[in-house]
């Protein structure tokens, strides 16, 4: 099976342990991933500024993946929110679909609505199965806490998302359990991550991680995972700016999905980047099998 | 005559081209972009530069210098890895010139000297000039079908791209013209044998001639075809004794050949009026223009590209002394040959039409940076749209990975970016996501640096909604415009914000509201509270209210609403509404 893999612009810079825990994952599950060079923005950071042109830029990616014939496979939870919004409202909409189809026609391409838009999460869980995943695992942990995040876009809105109950999810769950892990009961799992307001309000944005690290601790956890570009970045890249900044803070590492699940697939640790982590999860190592 | 008008001409556009050189280079040290410049003055930027340039060469770094020059610069392979054609483009044009300059202009300094037995027009000088002429014409032949034909999206072709074609293309033409009208000339063929023949029988002459017009595409006024076989075999005879020596058959020139056969109706004309002579002057005078013109066109990237490609290979933003990176990013101005492929990868590329703003498009906004880096003053329209170019960016760092000649880009839009928010005009692209990359790299400035943009675009807004202030306090309730409509529609079912009746379940559930305990102070309005009064028809209460511009778009609030409001999405509809409206009030 092929996809096309959708990024999420600043993984290339900031996170490119996701890049390369993806590509090893996916290639140990046998999936095959085809890099499009035409994606461009899935338009989330233009919905504050401008809907049709967040509109314009989502629809976009739909197109260049419909020329190729491939389905999408999203790692960040806006990315996947933004694009199946996107597609919603192509579908509903007959007079955007006409103005924003109409500008994509001039570089000559369609909208059909043949593409489907699919989280890893999404793909693991429904189409691989938590059974594949058991059988394929070469290494066990020895179940490290791990308080599951969620993210918003993967849950809300119900319509748009499509992937849990938004209130009582436990599908990322039970891909943690699966994987060795001890997935903990947590207050704050399906809250935001704060991200979405980092660079315009730090100081929300820090609040928001904060509570989310401290109902981590209060819960047990030892480790964070998550399964988004923005929230990795929020929980590694700013809860470390975090803990030079409020001092009360103590780290609590954040792994990606794709990092434990590697481990368990038996791909080294290089490979998945677990020593490029800003918080640093090489605690992780200590409870392999 | 010739002579001394070409030595005239020669030396003239030489020294513009050593001056304008000159000037440029001075340029790197002088002009000025972004944070890292600000307090480097000109000579403490030159001599880091020469201290950092020795640095390199006399340490390992060397052979990354070597490495890249030959990999990079000579085999062009960041052009390859993005696109093929326009490798062979590029590889024809650079290596066609490059050996035409050196074997065909250049004769005297270099084929002359290496190689004992050079001249033009013998083989494989005469055949090589041909074959290296019409490389650069192969090129030039794909560079306008890329430019003019592909219909690539958003490929911009300006003045300074159909300069570049024109003059290399006027060269090439001019220069096969003029060989094919010299092949056909019987001027020419009377000159030759002046000068080099040492005949002095007329009939042994008119032989030659009536061979050389048979043979080799001379058009003479007194002999034509058809040739006695004898008259032929004498020719041939005097040909092989005199001529064959010093010169190989025209045919080899292969281009000028076949130009002289669409030219040979009009042969006896051209000899009459010199035609041999104007296309020297065409072709000598596009040479200097060229050579002069090349420090100021795009064609100084011969220069800057490989400086750039070896500067940013043997450079990093963290060790580097930032002198040194304040002169690259002024080189790094020229080294762009605005090929586009930046702006073909570009994430946000697709909204530039959409913006009516150019200035999105990376190779679009070097320009106007040139323009700020020299110090020139923007006007305020060219400063808000190269603002809202260098913020609408993702910072995925697809356009730097893929310049061909190397440039930082997204290095020098974070400074370009940090240069124009200083001046003050509110940025309301600042309260969104696309600030995240900023607040990621807010260590690299003060505080106060950092938060002004934000206080200027809250400022502008509050500005604007102060309005309302003015009337004691009391909010009329407005009839919503068309647009306003417009805009509730388009994200979907965001009209639904009539159903609502208050119950405040989306307030209760608002992480941000919770965060700062539903305190008014600081979030003006709360949701269910901003719900009424878009029904009561007052957004201007809402654009304000502290809660809009904080939403974490986590759609909590829309989830759990038990009427189905589509809350979070009538937040994005008025966070539009709010910014279209300021911006026109503010341009009106």
């Amino acid at each position: 099976m092929n996809f096309a893999i959708f990024r999420c612009c600043p993984a290339s810079v900031l996170l490119k342990q996701y890049e390369k825990s993806t590509d090893a994952v996916m290639a140990a599950l046998g999936v095959g991933l085809v890099d499009i060079k035409e994606f461009n923005c899935c338009g989330h950071p233009l919905k504050n500024y401008d809907y049709k042109a967040y509109l314009l830029a989502s629809v976009r990616n739909l197109c260049v993946a419909e020329k190729y014939n491939l389905n999408i496979l999203t790692v960040c939870n806006c990315c996947y929110g933004n694009l199946k919004n996107a597609d919603h409202i192509m579908r509903e909409d007959a007079s955007i679909r006409e103005e924003i189809g109409g500008i994509l026609n001039r570089e000559g391409l369609r909208y059909n609505g043949v593409i489907k838009i699919r989280h890893l999460l999404d793909f693991l869980y429904n189409d691989v199965g938590l059974d594949q995943i058991r059988q394929k695992q070469v290494k066990t942990l020895n179940k490290p806490k791990i308080a599951v995040h969620y993210g918003c876009h993967i849950l809300r809105p119900r319509e748009i998302a499509e992937f849990d109950s938004p209130e009582e999810p436990s599908k990322f769950d039970q891909l943690v359990e699966a994987a060795g892990a001890q997935s903990m009961d947590w207050n704050a799992k399906v809250k935001c991550c704060g991200a979405s307001v980092f660079g315009v309000n730090d100081n929300l944005a820090m609040d928001m991680t904060e509570m989310k690290v401290n109902e981590a601790r209060k819960a047990g956890a030892e480790f964070l995972c998550v399964s988004c570009v923005y929230c990795q970045l929020q929980f590694d890249r700013v809860q470390k700016m975090l803990g030079d900044k409020r001092k009360n803070i103590k780290p609590l590492p954040s792994i990606l999905y794709t990092q434990l699940l590697g481990l368990c697939l038996g791909i080294d640790a290089e490979t998945l980047g677990i020593h490029q982590n800003q918080i640093s999860i090489s605690g992780i190592l200590d409870f392999m099998g | 005559m010739v002579h001394m008008v070409f030595n005239v001409l020669l030396y003239t556009s030489l020294g513009i081209f050593v001056l304008g050189l000159i000037y440029k280079i001075s340029t790197w040290f002088t002009w000025k972009v972004g944070l890292l410049s600000e307090d480097i003055t000109t000579a403490t930027r030159f001599f880091a530069a020469i201290k950092g340039a020795l640095g390199v060469i006399f340490s390992a770094k060397i052979l990354t210098v070597v490495k890249v020059f030959i990999l990079d610069v000579l085999c062009e392979r960041r052009i390859l890895k993005e696109d093929a054609l326009r490798w062979l483009m590029h590889m024809l044009i650079f290596y066609g010139f490059m050996l035409l300059l050196l074997m065909h202009a250049l004769d005297n300094f270099f084929s002359e000297q290496l190689f004992s037995d050079f001249y033009p027009t013998v083989n494989p000088f005469m055949f090589l000039r041909d074959l290296f002429g019409l490389l650069v014409i192969a090129g030039v032949a794909i560079a306008l079908y890329r430019r003019f034909i592909m219909k690539i999206p958003r490929l911009k072709t300006n003045s300074m791209d159909h300069y570049a074609i024109i003059i290399v293309a006027v060269i090439m033409i001019s220069g096969i013209l003029l060989e094919g009208a010299k092949i056909i000339s019987h001027g020419e063929f009377q000159s030759m044998v002046e000068e080099y023949g040492d005949l002095d029988d007329e009939e042994e002459i008119a032989a030659l001639e009536s061979f050389w017009v048979a043979e080799f595409g001379v058009v003479s006024p007194n002999v034509k075809a058809p040739f006695d076989e004898e008259i032929l075999a004498q020719g041939r005879e005097t040909h092989e004794a005199v001529c064959a020596d010093c010169h190989s058959a025209p045919q080899w020139a292969f281009t000028g050949y076949a130009a002289g056969k669409v030219l040979s109706p009009m042969a006896l004309t051209l000899d009459k009026i010199g035609g041999v002579d104007i296309l020297l002057y065409i072709h000598f005078l596009a040479c200097f223009v060229g050579l002069a013109y090349l420090p100021f066109s795009k064609m100084f990237h011969i220069i800057a590209s490989p400086l750039s490609l070896i500067a940013n290979a043997v450079m990093d933003l963290e060790k580097s002394d930032p002198a040194n990176i304040a002169t690259r990013q002024i080189m790094e101005l020229d080294a762009c040959t605005h090929c586009g492929t930046c702006t073909t990868r570009c994430s946000v590329g697709v909204t530039s039409e959409l913006f009516k703003n150019a200035s999105i498009l990376p190779s679009e906004k070097i320009a106007a940076i040139k323009a700020l880096a020299s110090g020139k003053e923007l006007g305020e329209q060219e400063i808000r749209h190269l603002q809202e170019g260098v913020y609408l960016c993702t910072n995925c760092h697809r356009c730097t990975d893929v310049c061909p000649v190397g440039i930082n880009l997204q290095e020098l839009w974070f400074n370009v970016r940090e240069t124009l928010l200083k001046k003050g005009y509110p940025e309301f692209l600042t309260l969104t996501p696309f600030s995240y990359y900023r607040g990621i790299n807010s260590g690299r400035m003060t505080e106060a640096q950092y938060l002004l943009p934000l206080k200027t675009a809250k400022g502008a807004i509050e500005d604007a909604c102060r309005q309302i202030d003015a009337e004691g306090g009391v909010v009329p309730p407005t009839k919503w415009g068309d647009r306003a409509k417009k805009q509730l529609k388009i994200t979907s079912d965001a009209d639904t914000f009539s159903h609502c009746f208050s119950c405040t379940t989306c307030s209760t559930v608002c992480p941000v509201a919770t965060n700062y305990g539903n305190d008014l102070e600081i979030l003006g309005m709360v949701p269910h509270q901003m719900m009424q009064a878009v029904i009561l028809g007052t957004p201007e209460l809402v654009y304000r209210s502290g809660m809009l511009w904080d939403c974490l778009g986590c759609y909590e609030c829309q989830q759990h609403c038990p009427q189905g409001v589509h809350i979070t999405d009538i937040f994005y509809a008025l966070k539009n509404l709010a910014i279209d409206e300021i911006t026109e009030k503010r341009s009106s």
